[in-house]
């Protein structure tokens, strides 16, 4: 048992487990892969791949890039945490064109004929809907800096001990 | 995880096992070995001194570096968060799916099954039901709805876990390694299905082959690696979600937000950045991800006065074709149904026990007609709220074709091509008083695109399954 762990890395019901899943998976994978198997293969492994190595590198990238950019745009006037105030839309328009991509952009070919219906509205319901949330969102933002910039102005008119030293 | 007593890689410092050392069954196992024993030593040795010069490798720059990942929010709990989400929603999915396959009621032959190799996959299949009417209409919709409402969990929790596609050195030995290629089926197959499904639900046919081979075989290779995850990982999720209160969590601001302690597993960050989003923050960015699209979705799925509200799903208005117009899922022209294949020509044949029945639409106007309210529910998701079809019960046709109590009946439709122009239906569906050859819909005649002259509806099966356009009916015992 100790040899077995030691080779093997774990304990034998681990083995088990994944060997009983591999059977299942190798039975619908023969399936899968009847027709077309390399295009089906890529499209599977490629699944991940765009997953893990374009798309959340790509939107990691943006957010660390919105946050450097601006970074330094900083004024001496007091600021909330902004990033949160662009993050929130970005990522609730984004995830709307991920899974509604095909109609926004006008891709599904058959659909206007197959349902009756005009293809044509998508793009624009999608771009108001992103226009509600950045401009809700620069609303939010105003009134959280009207209120933080009314408090300093507060703060300043009492002279508070420590006001005097450097930021 | 367990590195099993060899020296561990640093960073790895995984719970070690007690060794148990019981020894092995000394006969056999000492005969096998002695036959290959001298090469089989050497060739391990090799391979155990090139696994340690691998471990002792020190990362590549970049993402393999443990420094690499700095958000302070990722670790243990945070993934187990949105594991326990996609725990009780991944298997609903499945489920539905499952049924919807058995909805098609594939055991009935080859023209009503898309996937006839499935072999011992269809293991579970049963005959389908009639009642409640609306049951295709609810796990379909729950099955597409719930999907796209799952995509910001999926992303979330893809994210939550992204270190360990990184992790150095690659494998730790043949378990770990094992596990990793479980791991790529899991992450392939969650993309795969998810990606295939919200394709088709748009009509936006770009995956390779038909969408019921790659979304159903899709699924058992994906549901295979799920369920080994599910059980390799249920344990440290409890005790992952237990380290932590979620009240607590909910009620915590950004000024008080720490990472979470060191993990084994390496999701936390080692040099973590300062926190600008609270875990609640994270939390309630991905709920409202899946709310906002619950709500330009779920319309299509449920009708009536909200289906205007499901902004940017394809079912979401009626095709203007008069007031008591409904969704279509494939027009007559789509289909290549032309005006002149159901003109004054057009006669219904009913087959049964004895001479084949030919009806004008005149000759069936004039038969007992009977009424149901039924939807129309498509795989696709999206449904009709109930639809007043007036037309001939089933039941009363077989019954005219000498078979009343058919077992089943073959469906043909005038349509030249593509799939569903014929389908069999099961005996349950025959006789169950609401199935009808409709003539009429909402107090008119059936319009072209809804079947003119006359189509099936039948409760509870999918869309597909009530064919239009029908030209003969074939009852069998």
């Amino acid at each position: 048992m100790a040899r077995f762990v030691r080779w093997y890395g774990s304990g034998p019901l681990h083995l088990l487990v994944l060997v009983a899943s591999f059977a299942l998976t190798g039975y619908a994978l023969v399936r899968l892969f009847a027709v077309r198997p390399l295009a089906v293969a890529i499209w599977f492994v490629g699944a991940a791949i765009v997953h893990d190595l374009i798309l959340l590198p790509l939107y990691s990238l943006a957010d660390l890039s919105a946050q450097a950019v601006l970074r330094h745009r900083a004024t001496h006037i007091p600021q909330p945490p902004w990033i949160n105030y662009l993050r929130v839309p970005a990522f609730l328009s984004g995830v709307l064109l991920l899974v509604w991509f095909p109609l926004i952009l006008d891709l599904a070919i058959p659909y206007p004929d197959a349902a009756r219906l005009s293809e044509g509205v998508y793009l624009g319901r999608w771009l108001a809907i992103t226009a509600v949330l950045f401009g809700a969102s620069a609303l939010a933002f105003a009134l959280e800096l009207r209120r933080l910039r009314r408090a300093a102005r507060a703060d300043e008119k009492r002279p508070a001990p420590g006001h005097d030293t450097a930021p | 995880m367990d590195s099993g007593g060899r020296p561990s890689a640093p960073g790895s410092d995984g719970p070690q096992h007690p060794a148990s050392d019981e020894g092995d069954a000394p006969g056999r196992l000492e005969r096998v070995r002695a036959a290959a024993a001298a090469r089989a030593a050497e060739g391990a040795a090799r391979v155990r001194a090139f696994v340690r010069r691998v471990e002792r490798t020190p990362p590549p720059p970049g993402p393999f570096r443990p420094g690499f990942w700095r958000s302070p929010l990722r670790g243990p709990w945070l993934t187990s968060v949105f594991g326990l989400v996609l725990l009780i929603g991944i298997p609903l999915l499945f489920v539905t799916g499952l049924l919807s396959y058995a909805a098609y009621n594939p055991g009935l032959g080859a023209l009503n099954d898309q996937t006839p190799d499935k072999g011992l996959l269809g293991f579970y299949l049963f005959d389908w039901p009639t009642r409640p009417y609306w049951l295709y209409r609810l796990t379909q919709g729950v099955h597409v709805t719930l999907g796209v409402v799952l995509v910001p969990v999926v992303l979330a929790k893809l994210w939550s876990v992204i270190p360990k596609l990184f992790e150095w050195p690659p494998s730790r030995g043949a378990a770990h390694a094992l596990e990793r290629l479980s791991l790529l089926a899991l992450v392939g197959g969650v993309v795969f299905e998810f990606a295939t499904g919200i394709l088709n639900i748009q009509l936006f046919y770009v995956f390779p082959g038909s969408f019921y081979t790659l979304h159903f075989y899709g699924a058992w290779v994906f549901i295979a690696a799920f369920v080994v995850h599910v059980s390799l990982r249920l344990g440290r999720m409890t005790r992952s979600l237990r380290s932590r209160s979620l009240l607590t969590e909910l009620r915590t601001g950004l000024a008080d937000t720490r990472p979470e302690p060191p993990d084994p597993d390496g999701l936390v960050a080692l040099e973590p950045a300062a926190p600008t989003m609270t875990r609640r923050g994270a939390l309630a960015l991905v709920g409202s991800g899946s709310l906002l699209l619950l709500v330009v979705t779920a319309g299509q799925s449920i009708g009536g006065r909200l289906r205007r509200t499901a902004l940017l799903a394809p079912h979401n208005r009626d095709p203007g074709g008069g007031p008591k117009d409904f969704q279509v899922n494939k027009t007559a022209a789509s289909l290549g149904v032309t005006p002149a294949h159901v003109g004054p020509d057009w006669r219904l044949e009913v087959r049964g026990r004895g001479p084949t029945l030919v009806f004008t639409r005149a000759q069936l106007l004039a038969m007992p007609r009977h009424a149901a309210a039924l939807p129309i529910a498509c795989v696709e998701g999206w449904s009709t709220d109930d639809q007043h079809w007036s037309g001939l019960r089933l039941a009363d046709l077989a019954a005219l074709a000498g078979l009343p109590d058919a077992g089943s009946v073959l469906v043909e439709s005038v349509q030249p091509h593509g799939p569903y122009r014929s389908v069999v239906l099961r005996g349950n569906q025959i006789h169950d008083l609401r199935s009808l050859l409709a003539l009429q819909v909402n107090g008119a005649d059936l319009s072209l695109d809804h079947g003119h002259p006359a189509r099936v509806i039948v409760p509870a099966n999918p869309g597909v399954n009530n064919t239009k356009w029908v030209r003969r009916l074939t009852f069998r015992t």
